[in-house]
């Protein structure tokens, strides 16, 4: 009886999080509307490992709804590229949700958590579709999806700071523009090819291999209203106040896994659909991707110096590390994506951990943290300061950490490929991160003020520490997220070269 | 779709600015049915008199964009909403000198 379920898994673990989205979404009580969350994600993590299983075996699977064949039906299409991606972002989510429960009941009116589970299940449940999908309009629907749960997610940070309902706005109205940007793209590809399937796409646009302007046109439209979307760097300004007034544990979600399942999809368009017209490729990337990927790091990491309050520090080093990920996409070589992966992997977890840490700590102080309100919390509340000095760490690149393996795979990357100002570009960038981090370190553990520990709450350090325990493990045993990046990337690649 | 465009990047007010992203999105829904236009042809129903017939696929995708753009308008307007309550004003320039305020 189960067996029928596990064939349709593909598409259960899109709409098994929508579906429960709709059911909870009136439930008044305080506490079921997380247990049902929790149950729903247990069995979506349940149902990637499966699909992991299934594509040990086979390596490729495309899933028709409808069994309409595709290019006529919608496809999902599970393969090297994401199936790394799908495990990590069902393991995030479960974590994020479990720290979620006790930040939700502090954040928000407790009459309100079915609302806030529901639309949370409906972020999950729409990223999870940018991650699977074979069809350029339904990743549209999706990215629509997600952007409408996650700025009402944002929103409910109202309660805290009335700021959140301009940050949830402005990223409305960018949101918007960006994704019309990207149906125009669509509709300018569906006019030369008449087709949305992914697959069926490069069949057809091999058929103008010198090119057509309205391809290039179309093209364009799509790559920048994505670049909107994944927040790469001039059309970033939607991302910090966004992150840094969302309640702390959206500002978790959305920093861990928002932007990366997005990159992960400009990425797939540029090195399996793209990859038809070289020239225009080669021009994208290496004119307009790696100077905004450089300007990029500079920049976040100059202005996250320069902040006074931690989430916002957090969000515009986010800019940055978006940068070092598009950097490494640039590259048009195996180890160039294949480390802009392992940064998707090791930054989510990084990114996550830092969110989770400083989340707490607001709960703690009742206010916004600034640098000031830090104050010799590393006494105070040892166990949650400790965590998040390893996330910061890791932010760094220090060894034992798994910040160190990106770092080191993007220096090999950017070495193969002679980009020695990039290097010391990447360098400066990582001594600079050293600069704000430390003023962090500084104001928790050398100020004046000395005070006794106190009581943390189990419910919310315990997933900060399964995230910071990952970062070291992964610091140590980088095999896994290595081996997932190298299929993805070997997948991607072996387009490009032949 | 420029004007859509124009009215959403200069206008201060953010009412005005859901209504621009909203002409904004209905010109690309046009441009979409636009090309599902096939000359001579008739709407895809199976009949004997007709030789070609349109494209309706393109009508299909834009109903769904269309529910998209219905869901966006009114989640702007919610949020619009909410910021006159908290700042009794929607115009981005009193907002923005009410927060220097709140921030000294």
């Amino acid at each position: 009886m189960f067996d029928i379920f596990l064939d349709d898994a593909p598409a259960l673990v899109v709409v098994l999080p929508l579906l429960i989205s709709a059911i909870i979404a009136f439930m008044p009580s305080k506490i079921w509307p997380w247990i049902i969350s929790i149950i729903t994600l247990l069995l979506h993590l349940f149902l990637s490992l499966h699909l992991l299983k299934e594509i040990s075996v086979s390596g490729l699977i495309i899933y028709e709804f409808g069994n309409w064949e595709p290019p006529w039906g919608i496809s999902f299409k599970i393969d090297g590229v994401n199936i790394g991606l799908q495990l990590l972002f069902s393991i995030f989510v479960l974590v994020s949700t479990l720290y979620s429960r006790k930040i939700f009941l502090n954040e928000i009116d407790y009459r309100d958590s079915g609302k806030a589970y529901s639309l949370w299940l409906l972020a999950v449940g729409s990223l999870n579709g940018i991650i699977l999908t074979n069809d350029i309009f339904n990743l549209f629907v999706f990215l629509e999806i997600s952007a409408l749960a996650s700025i009402s997610l944002i929103a409910l940070g109202a309660g805290q700071n009335r700021k959140a309902l301009l940050a949830a706005f402005n990223y409305l109205i960018i949101g918007a523009i960006g994704a019309t940007f990207y149906v125009i793209g669509v509709g300018f590809a569906y006019a030369m090819t008449g087709t949305l399937n992914m697959n069926d796409l490069v069949i057809q646009l091999t058929q103008y291999s010198d090119g057509q302007l309205a391809i290039f046109a179309g093209m364009s439209f799509m790559l920048i209203g994505l670049m909107v979307k994944a927040a790469i760097f001039p059309v970033h300004i939607w991302l910090p106040p966004a992150y840094s007034y969302a309640p702390s544990a959206v500002s978790t979600l959305l920093a861990a896994l928002a932007t990366k399942t997005i990159l992960y999809f400009f990425v797939r368009l540029l090195y399996e659909v793209f990859i038809i017209y070289p020239s225009y490729l080669s021009l994208f990337l290496d004119f307009v991707l790696y100077p905004l990927s450089l300007l990029a790091i500079f920049i976040g990491t100059v202005i996250a110096i320069y902040q006074d309050d931690i989430k916002k520090l957090l969000a515009f080093s986010s800019i940055a590390q978006i940068g070092y990920i598009t950097l490494a996409f640039s590259l048009k070589d195996h180890s160039g994506v294949a480390s802009g992966f392992v940064h998707i992997f090791n930054h989510a977890l990084i990114k996550g951990g830092l969110f989770m840490a400083v989340g707490y700590f607001a709960i703690l102080y009742k206010d916004r943290v600034t640098l000031n309100s830090l104050k010799g919390f590393g006494y105070k509340y040892p166990i949650t300061s400790f965590a998040l000095l390893i996330c910061g760490l890791s932010l760094i690149g220090l060894p034992l950490t798994n910040g160190f393996i990106s770092k080191l795979y993007l220096f090999q990357a950017l070495y193969t490929n002679q980009m020695y100002f990039s290097i010391a570009l990447v360098a400066v960038s990582s001594a600079l991160a050293v600069v704000y981090f430390w003023k962090i370190v500084e104001q928790m553990w050398f100020s004046e003020i000395k005070f006794k520990s106190e009581k943390e709450d189990a419910y919310i350090y315990l997933p900060i520490w399964i995230v910071t325990i990952s970062i070291i493990v992964f610091g140590i045993y980088s095999t896994p997220i290595i081996e997932f990046s190298n299929l993805s990337a070997d997948y991607l690649i072996s387009g490009y070269q032949n | 779709m420029v004007g859509g465009l124009f009215i959403i990047i200069t206008s201060q007010n953010y009412l005005k600015k859901v209504v621009g992203l909203a002409i904004f999105q209905t010109a690309v829904f046009v441009f979409f049915v636009s090309l599902a236009k096939v000359l001579d042809g008739t709407a895809p129903i199976l009949t004997k008199m007709a030789n070609a017939y349109s494209n309706p696929l393109p009508h299909v995708l834009i109903l769904t964009a269309i529910v998209v753009g219905v869901a966006t308008s009114a989640l702007g307007l919610a949020l619009v909403l909410q910021i006159y309550k908290n700042y009794e004003t929607i115009e981005e320039k009193e907002i923005e000198s009410l927060e220097l305020k709140s921030d000294k």
